[in-house]
């Protein structure tokens, strides 16, 4: 018993939980950033393959990390303004465009992957970001190896969460998102563009989406694999409801997804053979499930959201 | 007294509208309409449903091209420039500010929010708010407009959400302000603050464009008159000398009959609540400990503004409710249950606030509408099957009878107008010769032609002896029809007095909560 308690001490399960927080930052972040400006973007899924796929190709092919990181935010972009073109000024269906926007890009991202490497047995790898060497913090005991396991990925996802809270509640632009998010009127009444402010907040979103892929590759490991996102994008999606659409609180519950996950992990192999590892595979995900049930009956959604909107019709 | 050239207005021309004509297809929304505006004018822009005036300030505001005629608006030093087409910012910019009937407001973000949105530049890295903030007390100083500006625009009042929307456009130095049904929403104090704002800001040098079809605003309040009908521009004259019968008949283009209203010779109670409550307490639209007695024979109207209990009276009556406690009974049975098919077989006629939404199915027929209470009667159907002929023929009888103007009992109810399909719901209630005939809302957006037969058949379902609960926001409707008001606030009901005994005054300020309940 006191050894599953004993887990929460470890600095090595700590390090995990970031590891596996990070991409569902971006992931939540990149939602949350859509639906504020009213557009659900159930593209994430596959924004997220192709963005571990794009930036991973980059570096393979020559590019330098951070190139690779570059690379991966402007298709994750493309994709974006796919799926706002098609559902801002077109006005379709946001749940069936982003479903088709989850499809086109996985597909493309593996048939990619196989056209670049037709006959490969083992997946070919690049040198991955290396952990930090932090100068003062590194030193300092139970922080410092935990941090000593992070990358600057990591990093930029904090840097992200404090961009866009700053972004949406202190400058005209985050004003203006937040407003077309609720009621477009009020921005088109104002002079602003409601199609330019969501094709861009869908864009931005997106690219942040394929970062939180790029990190698998690129960060969190060295390779491209088929399924390697393996519903990452789902979760990101429940956990914007969780977030109530703040993104300290996107960081917040990614945190806790991130810890459950990590804690599942460690457990197994304590509680393995009384409990079959299946159950607690599920746990992180029944959280998710749990934290929707508690949030979402409370949760105040977007007013504008999933709602097209087209000018002078009242 | 007509602005003619013996005594030419010495206030500057502020806008110029000349030969602005609009077309959708084979209907010509405006046409060949000239409007002068001077500064600091209040003038009333009048006109019915479908006569072009929300066309024409569509164009002034950019959401509209013109396809033909021009606009042209004074620059800051008062030289008239024309104003290009289609575009809201050329609109703003030139300073002209609109506050819609529906606001444009985003109501998670506080009213500051909302006045700041979109005049500064996207791209800066901070939002400057001391300068503004001065400013806005300054036109609040000014205006008399006061309000809180740091709580989100969801949790203030329609009549502080309105202050917002006039500061906003105010905050862009605007020269001519146009005002969209302002008033509609407002208690009548809320209205005459509008009123009293409005005068001063004129005072100030602003033009307004007042659209309004309360005829006794526009008389009090503007000094011109334009009347718009079947999109043309049928009156432009002071409003000095005019008076609401002249202005009504310009705008229908007949006279209108004056309301008969015979006296009421009421009967047994049918509807009556004794304590009865409705909806949870923490809701804002509930009954609480609610009296209410409706005779046969009398229309009781119900006076309050929007959610502050009626939507809850409704429900109950409409049967979409039951009563949480206290004892509702309908000629003596009682009402425990949520039943509607109950409350339509006990003789309940239910006309719905929202007829799009509750009142007509869009995609089915005239007919199908028309029968959608009664469907499992067997004059509807047989073994299961819809009777389609004896529900056609009848539904074409309904169409006569009412004065429904569509193609035929089998056209899509969608496509109908505002007032002939509450000419449909009408039809289907009165048809069954109901005991009890809720009203909730019943001429919303209708226009006086459509009004007036509304009001004609609430009258002469009265005379034959049906209860009527005419639940309505609009003062003049109420007195007009009821024999007795109750004003409903904050969840209470105050006692239902004879019509004749309150005034307009009082009822507002019992909408306001005075007297109404505990506030008492």
């Amino acid at each position: 018993m006191w050894e599953a308690l004993d887990i929460l001490t470890q600095a090595n399960f700590w390090a995990a939980t970031l590891r596996i927080a990070t991409p569902l930052i971006f992931g939540v972040l990149g939602a949350l950033l859509c639906e504020r400006a009213g557009v659900l973007n159930l593209g994430i899924e596959g924004i997220f393959v192709a963005g571990a796929l794009s930036g991973w190709l980059a570096v393979y092919l020559g590019l330098p990390l951070w190139g690779g990181v570059l690379v991966a935010a402007g298709v994750g972009a493309a994709f974006g303004l796919l799926h706002g073109v098609l559902t801002v000024p077109l006005g379709l269906s946001q749940h069936v465009t982003g479903i088709g926007v989850t499809l086109l890009a996985t597909s493309l991202a593996y048939f990619g992957y196989r056209v670049a490497f037709p006959n490969v047995a083992t997946p070919p790898r690049i040198e991955p970001f290396a952990p930090l060497d932090v100068p003062v913090l590194g030193e300092l005991p139970f922080i410092g190896p935990i941090l000593a396991q992070q990358t600057g990925f990591t990093v930029l996802a904090f840097a992200c969460v404090g961009g866009l809270a700053f972004v949406l509640a202190r400058t005209p632009l985050g004003l203006a998102l937040r407003a077309v998010g609720d009621n477009p009127e009020a921005v088109e009444a104002q002079g602003l563009s409601v199609v330019g402010l969501r094709i861009g907040a869908v864009m931005a979103g997106s690219a942040l989406m394929a970062l939180g892929g790029a990190f698998l590759t690129l960060s969190a490991f060295n390779a491209f694999y088929f399924g390697m996102i393996n519903g990452r994008g789902w979760v990101c999606i429940a956990l914007t409801v969780f977030a109530s659409w703040r993104p300290g609180k996107a960081l917040l519950g990614a945190l806790l997804f991130g810890a459950l996950d990590a804690y599942q992990l460690r457990v197994q192999t304590i509680a393995g053979g009384v409990v079959p590892s299946q159950i607690f595979l599920m746990l992180p995900y029944i959280f998710s499930i749990a934290a929707l049930v508690l949030v979402a009956r409370r949760a105040d959604y977007p007013r504008a959201l999933m709602k097209p909107y087209f000018k002078g019709q009242r | 007294m007509h602005p003619d050239s013996r005594h030419p207005d010495p206030r500057p021309l502020v806008l110029s509208l000349t030969g602005i004509t609009k077309r959708f297809g084979s209907l010509v929304a405006n046409d060949a309409i000239d409007l002068d505006v001077r500064a600091g004018e209040i003038v009333a822009l009048l006109g019915e449903n479908g006569a072009g005036k929300t066309t024409l300030m569509s164009i002034l505001f950019g959401h509209y091209i013109a396809d033909e005629g021009s606009v042209s608006i004074a620059d800051a030093d008062g030289k008239l420039a024309p104003l290009p087409g289609g575009s809201a910012q050329a609109a703003l910019a030139a300073g002209i500010g609109m506050v819609h009937q529906h606001f444009a407001l985003a109501e998670n973000l506080t009213g500051f929010e909302n006045i700041v949105l979109g005049t500064q530049s996207l791209w800066s890295l901070k939002l400057r708010g001391r300068g503004a903030r001065a400013k806005i007390s300054r036109l609040m100083a000014e205006s008399g407009l006061a309000v809180d500006l740091d709580v989100p625009v969801a949790r203030l009042s329609v009549g502080e959400q309105q202050r917002i929307e006039i500061l906003k456009a105010l905050y862009r130095d605007v020269r001519v302000l146009i005002l969209d049904e302002p008033t509609a929403v407002l208690t009548p104090q809320e209205a005459d603050s509008l009123a009293a704002t409005v005068r001063a800001l004129a005072g100030k040098g602003l033009a307004v464009i007042f659209i309004s079809h309360k005829l006794h605003e526009v008389l009090a309040l503007c000094e011109r008159v334009v009347v718009l009908r079947g999109g043309a521009k049928v009156a432009d004259r002071p409003t000095a000398g005019a008076d609401r019968a002249t202005l009504a008949e310009l705008m229908v283009g007949r006279a209108i009959p004056p309301r008969e209203r015979p006296p009421s010779i009421p009967g047994a109670p049918v509807l009556s609540l004794k304590s009865v409550s409705v909806g949870a307490p923490s809701a804002r639209d509930r009954l609480e400990d609610a009296d209410l007695e409706v005779c046969g024979g009398e229309i009781v109207g119900i006076a309050g503004v929007s959610g502050n209990g009626q939507g809850a009276l409704a429900a109950l009556v409409a049967g979409l409710a039951a009563p949480r406690a206290g004892e509702a009974l309908l000629d003596g049975a009682r009402l425990a249950a949520a039943d509607p098919a109950g409350r339509v077989a006990a003789g309940v006629g239910r006309i719905p606030e929202d007829r799009h939404r509750d009142g007509t199915i869009g995609a089915l027929t005239v007919a199908e509408n028309f029968v959608l209470e009664t469907i499992a009667a067997p004059e509807n159907q047989r073994a299961g099957l819809l009777r389609r002929a004896a529900i056609r023929a009848r539904a074409a009888e309904a169409i006569k009878a009412y004065d429904v103007r569509c193609p035929g009992p089998e056209a899509a109810i969608r496509a109908l107008s505002g007032g002939n399909m509450q000419k449909v719901v009408l039809a289907r209630v009165l048809e069954r010769a109901p005991r009890l005939v809720l009203a909730h809302q019943p001429t919303r957006g209708l226009d006086i032609g459509a009004t007036t037969d509304v009001h004609r058949r609430l009258i002469a379902a009265r005379g034959r002896g049906a209860a009527v609960l005419l639940i309505s926001e609009d003062l003049d409707e109420l007195f007009a029809l009821s024999d007795r008001i109750a004003v409903v606030h904050a969840g209470h009901l105050s006692p239902a007095l004879p019509a004749e005994g309150l005034d307009v005054r009082t009822v507002g300020l019992m909408m306001a909560g005075h007297g109404v309940g505990e506030a008492a």
